[in-house]
């Protein structure tokens, strides 16, 4: 019994980790040898990396999935605190419409708002800018947010904030001196799925981009050439890859525990 | 210190309850008045009232003379101790006792010793620099307590502060706010639905029912006059027995027989109401008796509970169940036919359909 379900752990893992697998090992093989179909490398090189490294575009292209990536997360995470604790706590009018609005747009096809995104924000000149970039991740950050943080405040016990007005607190300092200490593990897991969703994203940063100004990293790396036209980029590819791969890694392996209390919480209790 | 009047003060919730019903109630400084009653009585509304938590719907708060009903909770110094405690988990027991202060903008030493000096009123000073995680029951309702007290507040109000502590802590430390409140001399007013609390706290109990107050007064004048049938069913521990009774020229017929009383200015029917500590077992033989078979015998040690339960006759339709409560070395014994006395003008007659007591 304990071996099936061990050979099925296996099967699983294996059928989740050989594309990430291949890619690694890609990045690794040398030009020569990368169409040789072995999953391990003959000829192992560093060279793809250095190579992407060289590349400016890709570098470029690195700062600007950070920079867009963090900013859009930190204007996601402000106002998603701030609709969040109103949603969990309050009552007023228009609240059904706003958790309802919020769900319309994070199940809104994203693909259907790319050519009416692309016009507008070539008539106002955001077209190929961080903010233009910027702009859509909040508004498709915000409803994940709000759903999220919206279920941790909703576990924080109100007699804590009653207790805080008795004891001479205004509602902001309510807010701010007992709530948000306590949403803190809630709020960072919410910041990273919210980062997370600004980094992997592709759509609006190919759709929205046309130089390296505002090109981030997964769209820099569609435009990677072969060194001739004879050459495939496969290398250089896989390598950009992995790289832009690891800061995700990182951080869910960091934050495993509290990323899984995020996505589930309020499942059960609250 | 303060005084607190509630004058014709209501809550009417969005929905059209009414949860507390023009309350009339004038705490005096330094007094300690207990709010009690059933859950859902209005006793926990009245106090989220006083503390500026809930808005009051009509009638008017006033805090040493002066309206409060429109100022925040912070604006109205009155210090508040949760049943849950509300502590706050990311700080220590020091910083939740400091709370108040630093909100205060009260100056750091000053906080220092205040907060020092409450640990050691308390019992404290070896957990200050704990997380409440890492505290007892008993440890998180002192801190509470200590949040409150540390700021010198007008009044403290209490939200039944023991009722998440085990039995025998519950009676240490109701002990010692009956001490703690002593000493500081703050006005307080408490809540709670356990009634021996209330009897043994309280400098007046006032005893709620569905949003309108029963009854105001010391306990043990509340005890001795009940102002209808449910203060008197609520005060006492075993509760009153309560007899349906038919008044006739000799007397009121019940179950356990007639009760000698003077039928004068009596509605024809009346419910006559006879504490368990008021019958006698056979030793002492005056007043008025009756005879029944012992169902159950309940030993608490220093007494014994005795039930009787009388079938439904020819006039009550009902089965009734009576309890005496005993001495200990009564003779009596279960399954055996045994006369009690008791004195009859010392039974409560409160009306049929009002439950005003007819006898006060």
């Amino acid at each position: 019994m304990r071996l099936r379900w061990g050979l099925i752990d296996v099967l699983v893992v294996l059928y989740a980790l050989i594309p990430v697998l291949w890619i690694v090992s890609l990045s690794f093989k040398d030009p020569s040898t990368i169409t040789d179909g072995a999953l391990l490398p003959t000829k192992w090189t560093w060279s793809n990396y250095a190579g992407i490294f060289r590349n400016d575009d890709f570098t470029r292209g690195l700062v600007n999935s950070i920079g867009i990536g963090l900013i859009a997360t930190f204007i996601a995470m402000l106002f998603g605190t701030m609709a969040a604790y109103a949603i969990a706590r309050l009552t007023f009018p228009g609240k059904r419409a706003l958790i309802g609005f919020s769900l319309l747009i994070a199940m809104f096809p994203q693909i259907s708002l790319v050519t009416p995104l692309f016009q507008i924000e070539r008539a106002l000149g955001l077209f190929d800018t961080w903010p233009g970039l910027i702009l859509p991740y909040v508004t498709f950050a915000l409803p994940l947010t709000i759903y999220t943080l919206s279920a941790f405040f909703k576990e924080i016990p109100t007699e804590l904030e009653r207790a805080a007005k008795m004891d001479g607190a205004t509602p902001f300092q309510a807010f701010w001196k007992v709530i948000v200490p306590l949403a803190v593990p809630g709020m960072v897991t919410t910041a990273i799925l919210a980062f997370i969703f600004c980094w992997n994203d592709f759509l609006f940063a190919i759709s929205l981009t046309s130089s390296s100004a505002a090109r981030t990293a997964p769209a820099t790396i569609s435009f990677f050439t072969g060194g001739s036209q004879f050459e495939d980029p496969t290398g250089s590819i896989a390598a950009a890859a992995v790289v832009i791969t690891i800061p995700i890694v990182v951080f869910v392996l960091l934050f495993q525990r509290r990323i899984v209390a995020g996505l589930t919480s309020g499942a059960v209790k609250g | 210190m303060a005084e607190i009047v509630l004058d014709g003060v209501s809550k009417r919730f969005p929905d059209g309850t009414t949860a507390v019903h023009d309350v009339n109630l004038t705490i005096a400084d330094r007094e300690f008045v207990i709010l009690v009653g059933p859950s859902g009585c209005g006793k926990s509304t009245t106090l989220n009232m006083i503390a500026g938590l809930e808005e009051i719907s009509a009638g008017e708060l006033r805090i040493d003379g002066v309206r409060v009903n429109e100022r925040a909770p912070r604006d109205r110094d009155i210090a508040m101790v949760f049943q849950s405690y509300a502590l706050y988990p990311h700080m220590t027991v020091r910083e939740n006792m400091a709370f108040p202060l630093t909100l205060a903008k009260t100056p750091k030493p000053e906080i220092a010793a205040k907060v020092q000096h409450a640990a050691e009123l308390l019992d404290l000073t070896a957990l200050l620099d704990r997380r409440p995680a890492n505290l007892s029951g008993g440890q998180r309702q002192r801190v509470a307590m200590g949040r409150a007290l540390v700021r010198d507040p007008k009044a403290f109000l209490m939200d039944e502060p023991l009722s998440n502590l085990d039995a025998k802590l519950r009676v240490q430390m109701r002990t010692s706010i009956s001490r703690l409140q002593k000493r500081l001399g703050t006005t307080t007013v408490y809540v709670t639905h356990d009634q021996t609390e209330a009897m043994t706290l309280g400098d007046r109990i006032v005893i709620m029912e569905s949003g309108l107050v029963q009854q105001v007064g010391a306990p043990q004048d509340i005890y001795d006059h009940p102002a209808n049938r449910f203060v008197a069913g609520f005060i006492g521990s075993p509760a009153m027995n309560f007899l349906p009774a038919e008044v006739h020229d000799d007397g009121l017929h019940t179950v356990i027989g007639t009760i000698p009383v003077r039928r004068a200015g009596l509605p024809r029917e009346v419910v006559a109401g006879i504490r368990p500590e008021l019958f006698q077992d056979t030793r002492i033989r005056h007043g008025a008796s009756f005879t029944g078979t012992v169902d159950i015998i309940e030993s608490m040690g220093a007494e014994k509970l005795a039930y009787f339960t009388f079938e439904p006759g020819t006039s009550f339709t009902q089965e009734t169940q009576v309890v005496a409560r005993l001495d200990a070395k009564s003779p009596i014994s279960e399954g055996d036919p045994t006369t009690l006395w008791y004195d009859p003008a010392a039974v409560h007659l409160f009306h049929p359909e009002t439950g005003v007591n007819l006898t006060r």
